[in-house]
């Protein structure tokens, strides 16, 4: 069974349609790069699978499980309308009504539970700035812990285990040493890497990357390239948008193709990449061996 | 020489308790504001930025008058503690102030820390203490503290109600002839912010560790 599959997806903003009909599906373990120019829709696309966007339409299944159907929508709500009492808690109870129907039906929690399926590295890093490195990578994971049963009998074992956990991380990305800097003393590689390091710390199912190396000096993309290259080496599942061709067609396992929000062309990297079978697939990207 | 000293110092305390006071219920009430004019929910939004509009709009000096009588004016209920009256009306302007200060603040923190959060699983709540707020201290401190030192001056403005603050009594000793003491209280004005200067420099270089 396909760990991710994504059905019928369309978002929308205002008149504008950026993402039209998407549909495809990735297996447990496998990569898939995301190429096309910019304004094509692979980062709306990201961002819906993250809920930092709410789809129109369509639906997102996560081993199986369905965590956004808009279709399905209204079954989420709130029991709003169940309530026993009316006291002044209704209050708050509207507000989450109100919410979940701005949500697509999802209340916050169920959109943070579905969240943790999902990892997200930005574009532009987005490390909390006062925030040692070490504490960008355990500080979600403290916090998640605080929620468990257990945190106050076994607070000491827990929190060893997040923190050991978080320098390992460390470590795989090559910053063991700068585990006590903050972001503002690392270069934009390292900062990209701190990034890589706190988005696998919950252990998502599916990592996604959005242009990690876009906005790092050439002679540091590769450094960030090399974590999610040993990411790819270990069957981590990820969804990389990229505009690193060479990148893609060597790490990536599928390459997606897009254009105007739709899906062009889908397939093993090295055949969608080498032997493109749509004709704006080849414009595209005889446009990268051009340059 | 000593009793004119005594007396003054005794003013100035009045300046300090209103500035203390004011400061303690000012800031959280700030933050009550700012929430409400950065709601989605558009009625209070309007509302309380209109409430902001009319309390930076009109003169402090006005409101101490207003707050002073209207209580007995419209509910038949005197004011009749003028140290009361003041504080109220202190707190309301520099609340409406602060939450000006905290909203900029706010706004100027990138999207993308919000989104970090979200994508990391955290609550909107935890996102705002854990994330977004000592970056918002450390982006507003120099605007706060100059609002700050505005209100130990503005302490001053208290007489006009009838507070015994230290301007006020100084003036006093003008009818003896005495105009060293009224030109004197200046020293205490200077002599406190001073300290404060300190303080505020001491707690901007406590958060120099990062950038935000």
């Amino acid at each position: 069974m396909a760990i991710l599959e994504v059905n019928n997806l369309g978002k929308s903003f205002g008149a504008t349609e950026v993402l039209k009909d998407i549909s495809f599906s990735l297996e447990k373990g496998e990569s898939l790069a995301i190429i096309g120019s910019s304004g094509s829709g692979k980062t709306t696309l990201l961002r819906c699978l993250n809920f930092l966007e709410t789809p129109n339409c369509g639906s997102i299944r996560v081993n199986g499980e369905v965590i956004f159907d808009s279709a399905r929508a209204f079954d989420n709500l709130p029991p709003m309308v169940r309530r026993k009492s009316w006291g002044p808690g209704i209050v708050l109870d509207l507000n989450r009504f109100f919410a979940a129907l701005l949500n697509g039906g999802m209340s916050p929690e169920a959109i943070r539970r579905n969240r943790l399926h999902f990892g997200l590295v930005f574009q532009s890093f987005n490390l909390f700035p006062q925030y040692t490195a070490f504490q960008n990578v355990v500080l979600a994971s403290e916090l998640l812990a605080k929620e468990r049963p257990d945190y106050k009998a076994n607070k000491k074992a827990i929190l060893d285990d997040i923190h050991e956990k978080g320098r390992a991380l460390l470590a795989s990305v090559g910053l063991a040493a700068k585990a006590d800097n903050y972001p503002h003393q690392l270069s934009g590689g390292q900062q990209q890497r701190v990034a890589s390091a706190r988005a696998l710390a919950l252990n998502p199912d599916i990592l996604c990357f959005d242009e990690p190396t876009s906005a790092l000096d050439p002679e540091l993309t590769g450094e960030v390239l090399n974590v999610i290259r040993s990411l790819a080496a270990r069957n981590t599942t990820m969804i990389i948008v990229t505009h690193e061709m060479q990148f893609a067609r060597q790490v990536a396992d599928n390459v997606m193709f897009m254009d105007s929000g739709v899906v062009i062309e889908y397939g093993r990297a090295a055949d969608v990449i080498d032997n493109p079978s749509q004709e704006r697939t080849k414009r595209f990207l005889e446009n990268y061996t051009n340059n | 020489m000593l009793e004119i000293i005594k007396t003054l110092i005794n003013g100035f305390g009045e300046n300090l308790r209103i500035f203390v006071l004011t400061l303690l219920m000012a800031i959280p009430l700030g933050l009550i504001i700012t929430f409400g004019s950065m709601t989605k929910f558009r009625p209070i939004r309007w509302l309380t930025r209109v409430f902001v509009w009319i309390i930076r709009g009109t003169p402090l000096m006005l409101q101490l008058f207003v707050v002073l009588y209207a209580p007995g004016l419209l509910f038949n209920m005197p004011m009749r503690n003028r140290i009361v009256a003041t504080l109220v009306a202190f707190v309301i302007n520099y609340a409406a102030y602060f939450s000006e200060i905290y909203r900029g603040g706010i706004e100027s923190i990138p999207k993308g820390q919000y989104e970090a959060g979200q994508v990391l699983g955290m609550t909107r709540r935890q996102i705002f203490f854990k994330v977004v707020l000592l970056q918002v201290i450390k982006r507003i401190t120099p605007s706060m503290g100059n609002e700050v030192i505005t209100l130990v001056k503005d302490t001053a403005l208290s007489r006009v109600i009838g507070v015994a603050e230290i301007i006020m009594v100084a003036e006093r000793y003008t009818k003896q002839g005495l105009i060293g003491p009224l030109f004197s209280t200046g020293l205490y004005f200077l002599l406190f912010n001073g300290l404060l200067t300190l303080l505020l420099g001491w707690i901007e270089r406590r958060m120099d560790y990062f950038r935000a």
